[in-house]
């Protein structure tokens, strides 16, 4: 026992030693509050302070929604908005976080439907309270039949049928779009609209998205195998680098471009080591929906006259990257 | 319910003074966290007692209340299923997809779905008997298995990842009225999981406390050789108990399925650890031979409060799986430390 205590006394003496001494005078933590700092602020309207809640079908400590939620709480700050967040990935689970935010009575609910049949009961149950409804990210198709007042996103068929479009510009002749999550409707329809409009072939590829050098191990043995492979659509920004090393090992030819960004992919466009990204402006997606939460609130107004508003899908190429680096860095797009 | 319980046969507990008997009932130490558990979140939670909470919190903990029981059970046998968390989403799936593709009635589908899932269970206890692998390591397989299958044969036949709806086939609306209804019991909306959950209980705690079955369960469980020794039908009863997994997944797929009317075929993986945390929050041994099912329904209650207590309390939840780890810790502590007691009175 003595003995233990003394090197856990060894040990947090060490690591204090080491934080003061080792001091980094860029990036780090000090860098990321100067920026963050820049980007808070205060009420800008003196409405009742509304409670707003969220609850998407994201995993654990996913970046893409990350990006979701800082957009969407600079908009509670602005519209002097509580603003709560809860995610599942699991169906049901989204569903009775749903229940939670009706009984809690919040004053409005922002929900992701890409399980949209195990959503429907709940979102049909904060109706009936009163509580108005806006659908994010997935779901356009079931937002209006389930009484949503507006639906916030890209069409996953669209975005994928713009990628399709751009990998024509580009003379791609044999497609590998990777999808990271099996059991994703979206994803599946992104890789269908791809296929859509694209004139070679597309063969899909399934990876375990939350097992990195599983994904990366797939990408190159397909690389490997199928060398007439000439372009790589990976389908979230973290893939995208992963399958640009997966080329790499496998000395393949083929142009990597991703679906979203994010500061890595953005730095990787500019470089040129990626082809283009198709960003659906994730920030946009949490702001807007805050927003427009709070405008039918304040003024009954909703935006979209039933359809979908659509975020993307948008092509970044080399030429925009650079602007944009400055924005994935601090974690807005 | 209650009232048998209270008088347990004689062996199981040491006998002595009222106080000792109850220290050493498994499911004490859930009890004790579940009731720490409600009085923290009432009182920080705002809505948290509210009568709509109590019906959402209620559904929370039926759904992995059902299938903790028959893990309860089936740890108390001294076994694991790593494959209930899957055989959930694959009972769902098979229901759905057969009565959709050969255009029958619902139930029809449900009645193929139980066949095939109490197949997979005694599937399990077969090879785990026959083999003498590790409970772990055969149920790894099935759990790996069905996940590929779930994924492969809804793609194969479905051509997505999720099942086409089955809303407006016949048979559809009295399925989902055993499966899926709501009732409102004095204001309060329950939905029917949390009958079937009481029902499990009952039934679980009537197997195990007064019938021989529920005796070849804790001698199995205890030791196993020396159960074969006295006579129990220890490869029976085994594979008995994975049935009841089985049993208890197509329940809860059907209630999955009923509900949605269309299901996911990724779905269910981890689940499986949740129903086992269930169990041993209320006071099932690892090692088998100890527990009760009433436990594993306070398990479930605990874990059904925390994770929507969270969302009421405004909490982040990436905080949740930290709570549910210490209060793990907690409970088994507190159960491992009892049972020292009650053995030291014997």
């Amino acid at each position: 026992m003595a003995r233990f205590r003394t090197w856990v006394g060894i040990a947090v003496a060490g690591a204090l030693g080491l934080s003061l001494a080792g001091c980094s005078s860029t990036g780090g933590k000090r860098a990321e509050d100067a920026r963050n700092a820049a980007a808070q602020g205060r009420a800008a309207v003196n409405t009742p302070r509304w409670t707003f809640a969220m609850i998407t079908h994201s995993g654990d400590g996913d970046t893409f929604w990350d990006i979701v939620q800082s957009g969407a709480k600079q908009a509670a700050v602005k519209d002097n908005v509580n603003f709560l967040y809860s995610h599942d990935d699991e169906a049901q689970q989204q569903a009775q976080l749903v229940d939670a935010a009706v009984d809690k009575k919040v004053d409005g609910i922002i929900v992701t439907l890409a399980k949209p049949a195990a959503l429907k009961a709940s979102v049909a149950r904060a109706e009936k309270a009163g509580i108005p409804v806006i659908t994010v990210n997935s779901g356009s198709a079931e937002s209006k039949a389930f009484g949503a007042l507006a639906h916030i996103g890209q069409d996953e068929t669209v975005a994928g049928e713009a990628v399709g479009d751009e990998l024509n510009k580009r003379g791609r002749k044999k497609v590998l779009c990777v999808l990271h999550e099996q059991g994703n409707v979206g994803h599946e329809q992104r890789c269908d609209g791809v296929a859509k409009t694209f004139g070679g072939t597309v063969r899909k590829l399934y990876v375990n998205g939350t097992n990195m050098p599983d994904v990366q191990s797939a990408v190159e043995a397909k690389l490997q195998a199928d060398k007439s492979i000439d372009a790589v659509v990976t389908l979230g920004a973290p893939y995208a680098d992963t399958a640009v090393k997966a080329k790499q090992d496998a000395g393949s030819k083929a142009e990597i471009d991703t679906f979203d960004l994010n500061a890595k992919v953005a730095a990787e466009l500019k470089d040129g080591t990626l082809g283009f990204a198709v960003d659906q402006q994730p920030y946009l997606q949490g702001y807007e929906a805050v927003d427009l939460l709070w405008l039918y609130k304040y003024n009954a107004d909703v935006l979209g006259g039933g359809r979908p508003v659509l975020t993307g899908p948008q092509i970044v190429t080399k030429d925009q990257a650079g602007a944009l680096a400055a924005y994935t860095q601090r974690g807005t797009r | 319910m209650s009232a048998a319980l209270d008088t347990v046969p004689e062996e199981r507990i040491p006998q002595g003074s009222p106080l000792r008997k109850l220290l050493a009932r498994p499911e004490l130490g859930s009890v004790v966290g579940a009731l720490a558990v409600l009085v923290f979140f009432a009182c920080t939670a705002d809505g948290f007692l509210r009568a709509s909470s109590l019906g959402t919190v209620l559904y929370a903990s039926s759904t992995i209340g059902i299938m903790a029981v028959p893990v309860a059970l089936l740890m108390i046998g001294g076994e694991f299923d790593l494959s209930a968390g899957v055989m959930v989403t694959s009972s769902a799936l098979i229901s759905s997809m057969f009565s959709y593709q050969m255009t029958a009635n619902t139930w029809v589908g449900a009645g193929v779905s139980l066949l095939v899932t109490l197949a997979v269970g005694a599937f399990n206890g077969f090879v785990l008997t026959r083999t003498k692998l590790p409970s772990f390591i055969v149920t790894l397989g099935t759990f790996l298995m069905l996940t590929g299958l779930n994924l492969g044969l809804t793609k194969l036949i479905d051509g997505t990842v999720s099942t086409k709806s089955i809303a407006d086939m016949q048979g559809f609306p009295s399925a989902r009225a055993v499966f899926a209804s709501t009732l409102t019991v004095g204001g309060v909306d329950l939905k029917v999981t949390v009958l079937w959950w009481l029902g499990l209980v009952v039934l679980a705690s009537w197997i195990l406390l007064r019938t021989r079955a529920g005796n070849w369960i804790f001698a199995v469980g205890g030791d196993r050789e020396a159960a074969r020794a006295v006579g129990v039908p220890v490869n029976r009863t085994r594979i008995g108990l994975y049935m009841g997994v089985a049993f208890g997944a197509w329940i809860s797929g059907q209630h999955l399925l009923f509900s949605f009317d269309a299901v996911q075929s990724g779905e269910g993986v981890g689940n499986e650890l949740i129903y086992i945390i269930a169990a041993v929050i209320g006071g099932c041994l690892i090692t088998g031979g100890y527990g009760s099912a009433v436990g594993s329904a306070v398990g479930a209650l605990l874990f059904g409060m925390t994770s929507k207590g969270i969302v009421f309390a405004e909490w982040n939840p990436d905080w949740f799986k930290f709570f549910l780890g210490a209060m793990l810790l907690l409970a088994t502590l507190l159960n491992h430390w009892v049972r020292k007691r009650a053995e030291a009175a014997k």
